[in-house]
């Protein structure tokens, strides 16, 4: 079985009661310690004035777990190459477009068009950083995250460059809420490198193949993993933040295969 | 790059169903399209509609899958003996060493349009037979190729506006080059539906007339629905003219969500890189297949970037005047139409174009050539400033 290996550089965390990467790792590490609360997103502050006002609960997101990753100052986002997923983007958006197509007025806002884009939070992103590296935006339903750390691993290592992984999901609104209830906004960005760094906090192998994915004792994260996609990365967050020395973890893909991670501190 | 052979490609388009059709539609330069009927949809446009779509059936053990976009999936499936390639693959390979890689822009969001209609009048709900994974979700058209030949290998959407369905050849060549998988299904299939009417619409994009690419009085685009299939391999497929895939060129511009950056840079440095990756100098490009929506501000930042690079050696034009605008199934399509271009010896002259914008300093070519082009450079970009060059040659 191929296994490629990378090394996680630095974590972005913005979702429900998990406050950015390194407010979180204290929670990650005793779980009893979590607190269900509503996500809390920072105001975009590095689009330009025009563009801020534009911009959904996906791209600020996005913004804020790169933010979150990129704070020390290693790495640049204007030289990174980069990876979104998303199980669904802007659901905010998608129900106003999809209201107004409803109605006897069709007109909809040239702005939501625009943002209805899978690809919004990577283009907003790149305008804010000035980032012209390849970007590479893309969906696998609840598969989302492991479909995009993959990505990253395999464009990390056939490029031999750092690339930044942005996973991030929203819930829709009614009606499009109970046949696709996911319950909060999640982000949470990796940046992986190719090599060891003196950044690098973890090594970790992936390779795919079929297992149970991991499960989170706390009944609350173990809620947040299965509600959102982005969420699907917690057993992982938790090796990470515990300094696990080695371990074997699971992370759910599709029904019929799962990616396997072989994570050292 | 390691060459990514075409071991087997088909497309069905609004130019007809397969390689042939299309191809024979192209070289005796007629268009796809027509004044605009679709749905309860009423804008002075044209669009480019694939015949046979609502007929098209999926297998009852696929049933929930259904809607437009996964029909006209299958539908182009179902051309070129593209099935039984993909059968021969797996069984050669295993289920497990074949991904799965698309493009599109909306997925099946037809089927949520309309189900808004229906909503609840007391409750709001959506009708009960509204599945939204398999129809809307954008990775919807992935897991139905995924699930129609059963595999259990990696699988992805890509989903960047126009250039999708160019940048899953990225996606499928890094995989293949971990040694992950043996062979991918590449493509991409992008359906009719309201949003992309009325958004182009509110965006003031569409053309009145049929898309004049490059165009002295080019007005906008002509959308199109279309699918796209490659399986790609790294061993080489037994026939002479085997295509191969030598150079994926990708960048982003950083510029605008909706507008290109206005000199092109974005579309120069994914030209660039593809060149950079297949070890071909501009000399050695033989056509390029434009991205060429027929948009004034594309076809103009576009052809700033070429005219850069290439000056004005290069033929080249854009096939949006045939098929549409394919939105997230254009790079596919266009990498066929190119794929057949140097199967068959002919460079596409663009069609629709009566004069050509002679601001834009390329060699824009609206007559069919017959040569024998060995090299050529297909461009999609896409909104959020995605762009992606890919570079085609029979080695």
């Amino acid at each position: 079985m191929s296994a490629i290996t990378v090394y996680i550089e630095a974590i972005g965390l913005c979702g429900p009661g998990l406050d950015g990467w390194r407010a979180s790792e204290t929670v990650l590490r005793d779980q009893s310690q979590y607190i269900l609360a509503s996500t809390k997103i920072p105001a975009p502050e590095s689009l330009p004035a025009a563009e801020r006002r534009r911009v959904g609960v996906g791209v600020k997101l996005a913004l804020a777990c790169s933010a979150d990753a990129l704070d020390s100052g290693t790495y640049l986002a204007s030289e990174l190459l980069s990876v979104f997923s998303s199980s669904g983007g802007d659901g905010d958006n998608c129900h106003v477009i999809c209201e107004a197509l409803a109605s006897n007025d069709r007109s909809i806002s040239p702005t939501r068009f625009t943002n209805s884009v899978h690809n919004a939070p990577s283009g907003y992103w790149g305008i804010a950083f000035q980032a012209r590296q390849a970007s590479t935006s893309l969906c696998a339903f609840d598969g989302s995250f492991s479909a995009g750390f993959l990505e990253a691993c395999t464009q990390a290592v056939t490029a031999v460059e750092p690339v930044i992984l942005i996973a991030y999901d929203t819930p829709y609104p009614e009606p499009l809420r109970s046949v696709r209830p996911i319950l909060h906004s999640m982000g949470v960005a990796f940046l992986i490198s190719p090599r060891h760094t003196p950044q690098s906090i973890a090594k970790v192998q992936v390779s795919l193949g079929q297992a149970k994915a991991d499960e989170i004792q706390n009944v609350d994260l173990e809620a947040l993993r299965q509600n959102i996609p982005a969420a699907r990365c917690l057993p992982l967050l938790m090796a990470i933040a515990n300094k696990t020395e080695y371990a074997e973890l699971t992370l759910d893909l599709f029904t019929n295969q799962q990616l396997l991670l072989k994570v050292e501190a | 790059m390691q060459p990514l052979y075409l071991s087997q490609y088909t497309l069905a388009t609004c130019l007809g169903l397969g390689r042939r059709a299309n191809w024979n539609a192209v070289i005796q330069q007629k268009n796809g399209l027509v004044p605009c009927e679709f749905e309860t949809v009423k804008l002075p446009t044209y669009i480019g509609k694939v015949s046979g779509v609502e007929d098209t059936e999926l297998p009852a053990r696929l049933s929930h899958h259904h809607c437009r976009n996964n029909q006209l999936a299958l539908l182009a499936l179902k051309q070129d003996h593209f099935i039984e390639s993909v059968l021969d693959a797996i069984h050669l390979y295993g289920k497990h060493r074949v991904g799965v890689f698309l493009g599109t822009s909306t997925s099946g969001i037809l089927s949520t349009e309309i189900a808004y209609r229906f909503r609840n009048s007391e409750t709001g709900a959506l009708p009960e037979d509204f599945r939204y994974a398999q129809t809307h979700n954008t990775y919807s058209v992935s897991g139905f190729v995924r699930d129609y030949f059963e595999l259990e290998g990696p699988a992805i959407a890509v989903s960047s506006a126009c250039s999708s369905s160019a940048k899953v050849f990225g996606n499928a060549a890094r995989m293949m080059a971990c040694g992950l998988i043996d062979a991918a299904i590449v493509g991409g299939v992008d359906s009719l539906c309201l949003t992309t009417l009325y958004g182009f619409n509110s965006l003031e994009l569409l053309s009145p007339e049929v898309c004049q690419p490059y165009g002295k009085k080019r007005n906008g685009i002509s959308i199109s629905e279309a699918a796209g299939f490659a399986l790609l391999t790294h061993k080489k497929p037994n026939h002479p003219k085997a295509i191969a895939i030598t150079g994926i060129g990708e960048s982003s511009d950083a510029h605008h969500m909706s507008s290109p950056h206005p000199t092109g840079d974005g579309a120069l440095a994914a030209m660039k890189q593809s060149l950079a990756m297949a070890g071909r100098s501009t000399d050695q490009v033989d056509y390029i297949n434009l991205h060429g929506t027929a948009t004034r501000s594309n076809d103009a930042a576009e052809g700033l970037a070429v005219a850069a690079l290439f000056g004005k050696s290069v033929l080249c034009s854009s096939t949006k005047g045939h098929t549409g605008h394919a939105l997230g199934a254009a790079g596919i399509i266009e990498a066929a139409l190119s794929a057949l271009a140097i199967e068959n010896g002919t460079m596409p002259g663009g069609i629709n174009t009566k004069e050509v914008d002679e601001t834009i300093p390329i060699n824009y070519l609206l007559d069919n050539l017959v040569s024998s082009p060995k090299v050529i450079m297909s461009n999609s970009f896409g909104f959020g400033g995605s762009n992606c060059s890919l570079l085609l040659e029979c080695p």
